[in-house]
């Protein structure tokens, strides 16, 4: 980005590809929130958290639960500690401003410097939600009827959101946002992100390791595909455990790193026996239902 | 600047608009670009794609308009174009299906492709070519029993994959008229739970005001547990070819279906004309995402209330007889018709949601298999009132 002195280029862990590295310019450039998708474990989270070390600001996050209320994100009027607060009158109750609690997205607002606001999982909460942010992230300012003041945005925050797509966004959000799908990384990427978290891995291992998640992805009918989180828990585990390189197409040892579920792990073991493949032991590491 | 690709993008079906479009211009006049096509081809679809699943039409309409690549579907596009002009369809005798069934699929999809390479022109009619009519086991309308339709739409219902399911592709999609009854009608039904689980964490305003005085004034907050939908529901598709004709109908249910947000769970289930020991994760009905009914009936507890979406028309023996499935690869041990059964005795709320209008019940071509099947499942005609009927019935027990 020519013109943006401080522009997102990744963290030393945290691989972003350059269409995600263009994405976050972009939205910062244009002072609108990033919309991130993309299955679980391809790092939505993380980018955030990356974002805000590369850039050296503070990160502030939001979580989404499906009992959130958009104004959450903006204050809290604790009215009931304030009728205990009276009855006891050790507090000044007069002074409304002592019980007027400001949300992530009010923090934001107020901080003295440009902070990255995380909102998690913003499909998580009701449908109106979406909407109900719209002007206050449109004009970036919010009004405190309790009060009678006006909090509006010193510097305009970072806006990152992420949804698991597990309701439709509203379009007139929508039509606000940068959207950026993050796709699931390929094998030379994957090995880029793997070398990252474990820089001591003997090649053929890698290698190994890589073709095999990527055929059990490729597999389908998977309630849950294992993902780059499970894959790097496996890595270490084949690692910790000595196996031979070798024996990983063979044998699929710890599988049950990778798969979650015991319809899945019935769905590999069939596919394997059918090719004539056989699995000494799947154990090693208890399965997790 | 650019304002046919604006057009274009449209067209395509990307539904792009005047505030991302003036969003685009703002970054481009700041130079976010950096004057380079792939910097744009980013940019312009972070700023204007709102959805994974529109990248592809964005694909599409850049090329397009940029002319830089070919698409490599060209050569699909071109058969679909030799099949759009058909001759009549054929119908065959049980005698000549006998002879075809040992086609392997592997088999006649490595044919296909060869044949593919081999033919450079439109063909109808004939027996090898890839055309509309005939006996050739690619294309449509003509009857290959254990052939590779490509497009069209299926006349002898036999067609062993159906290579054109871009129709379904587009489920979630498509529809909006009509959908907006289909989701005040699916208000209706829900379930609120009881006062007896949950967290306490809704304030009652009386009980407090009452707790307060009797402490002569001194706050005494109550707290009792909010009331939430706790229904469940599952949706069993069929998604065999006779349905064709109800697509835009039935995925005007599924969007509703979809936005639905007040259902506790949701899950959806395909099969093929009937429902035998597999059911499907996906509508293209393939062994890849096939689970086994009796998985099915297991993992989904008698709480969820059923809903199953089919015209329940088929030839009766694909729903009495063993081995009747009305795919050639596929054998049943038992007869459709107790998996259905079963279905129905596994939970306690279910109904059949029936596209074909009810008047026609007792005289189309499936009014045999739709008696059989109204005696398991209380049927209803896919309308906004026959959903109301559906969900009347599914709020009590059978």
């Amino acid at each position: 980005m020519p013109d943006n002195h401080n522009s997102f280029t990744g963290t030393g862990d945290y691989i972003a590809s350059e269409e995600l590295q263009n994405s976050v310019n972009v939205a910062m450039a244009l002072g609108r929130p990033l919309l991130i998708k993309g299955e679980p474990g391809t790092g939505k989270t993380m980018l955030a958290q990356s974002i805000a070390r590369n850039l050296g600001k503070e990160l502030l996050i939001w979580n989404i639960k499906s009992s959130t209320k958009a104004g959450d994100g903006l204050y809290i009027y604790d009215t009931v500690q304030r009728l205990y607060d009276s009855q006891f009158g050790d507090h000044d109750v007069s002074d409304i401003r002592h019980y007027i609690k400001l949300g992530q997205l009010g923090r934001a607002f107020i901080s003295e410097n440009q902070v990255v606001l995380l909102i998690d999982e913003i499909d998580k909460a009701d449908l109106e939600f979406p909407n109900d942010l719209l002007w206050e992230l449109d004009i970036m300012s919010f009004h405190i009827p309790e009060t009678g003041e006006t909090i509006e945005a010193r510097h305009r925050p970072i806006v990152v959101i992420t949804s698991n797509a597990e309701k439709e966004l509203p379009d007139a959000f929508l039509r606000r946002c940068i959207f950026h799908y993050i796709a699931f990384p390929d094998a030379a990427m994957m090995e880029e992100i793997i070398k990252v978290h474990h820089p001591k891995l003997e090649q053929n291992l890698l290698e190994e390791a890589l073709a095999a998640f990527y055929w059990i992805r490729g597999i389908g009918g998977l309630q849950k595909k294992p993902s780059t989180s499970e894959l790097l828990d496996w890595v270490q585990a084949l690692a910790i455990g000595g196996i031979n390189p070798d024996k990983i197409n063979a044998e699929f040892p710890f599988l049950g790193v990778l798969l979650k579920k015991d319809q899945d792990f019935n769905t590999i073991l069939q596919r394997l026996h059918s090719q004539g493949k056989q699995i000494k032991s799947a154990a090693g590491i208890p399965r997790r239902r | 600047m650019f304002i046919n690709f604006f057009y274009l993008l449209r067209a395509y079906g990307v539904p792009v608009t005047i505030t991302e479009w003036m969003m685009l211009m703002e970054a481009l006049s700041r130079g976010m670009a950096s004057s380079s096509l792939t910097a744009f081809y980013h940019l312009a679809r972070a700023v204007l794609v709102k959805s994974e699943a529109h990248y592809d039409r964005y694909d599409l309409a850049f090329y397009s308009y940029f002319q830089g690549v070919e698409t490599p579907l060209e050569l699909t596009e071109k058969v679909l174009e030799w099949l759009e002009a058909a001759l009549p369809p054929m119908q065959i005798s049980d005698q000549e299906r006998h002879r075809f069934q040992d086609w392997d699929l592997d088999d006649l999809r490595r044919r296909l492709e060869e044949r593919l390479q081999e033919q450079k022109e439109q063909h109808h009619g004939g027996s090898k070519w890839i055309g509309t009519g005939g006996t050739s086991p690619f294309g449509h309308s003509g009857y290959h029993p254990a052939g590779v339709r490509i497009g069209g739409s299926s006349v002898n219902k036999s067609a062993v994959q159906v290579a054109a399911q871009r129709d379904f592709r587009g489920f979630r999609t498509d529809a909006t008229i009509g959908v907006r009854q289909f989701e005040v009608a699916l208000r209706k039904l829900r379930q609120l739970s009881s006062k007896e689980e949950g967290p306490r964490d809704e304030l009652d305003l009386d009980e407090t005001i009452r707790a307060t005085g009797d402490k002569g004034g001194m706050l005494q907050l109550v707290w009792d547990r909010s009331r939430k939908n706790t229904l469940k529901v599952v949706l069993l598709m069929d998604s065999g070819g006779s349905m064709d004709p109800y697509l835009h109908l039935c995925s005007r249910l599924f969007t509703a279906m979809n936005r639905a947000s007040h259902f506790k769970d949701l899950r959806f289930f395909y099969f093929h004309n009937c429902i035998y020991q597999y059911l499907y994760l996906d509508p293209a009905c393939l062994m890849d995402s096939a689970i086994p009914t009796e998985d099915f009936l297991r993992m989904i507890d008698p709480e969820y209330k059923v809903i199953i979406l089919g015209d329940a028309s088929m030839a009766p023996s694909e729903l009495t007889m063993r081995g009747g499935a009305i795919d050639w690869s596929f054998h049943n041990d038992e007869p459709g018709i107790e998996w259905l059964q079963r279905i129905a005795d596994h939970f306690s709320h279910s109904a059949w949601l029936n596209p074909i209008p009810a008047p026609y019940w007792n005289s189309v071509t499936g009014s045999y298999t739709i008696s059989l099947i109204r005696k398991i499942f209380p049927m209803y005609e896919l309308t906004v009132e026959g959903l109301q009927g559906a969900i009347k019935k599914l709020k009590v027990r059978k």
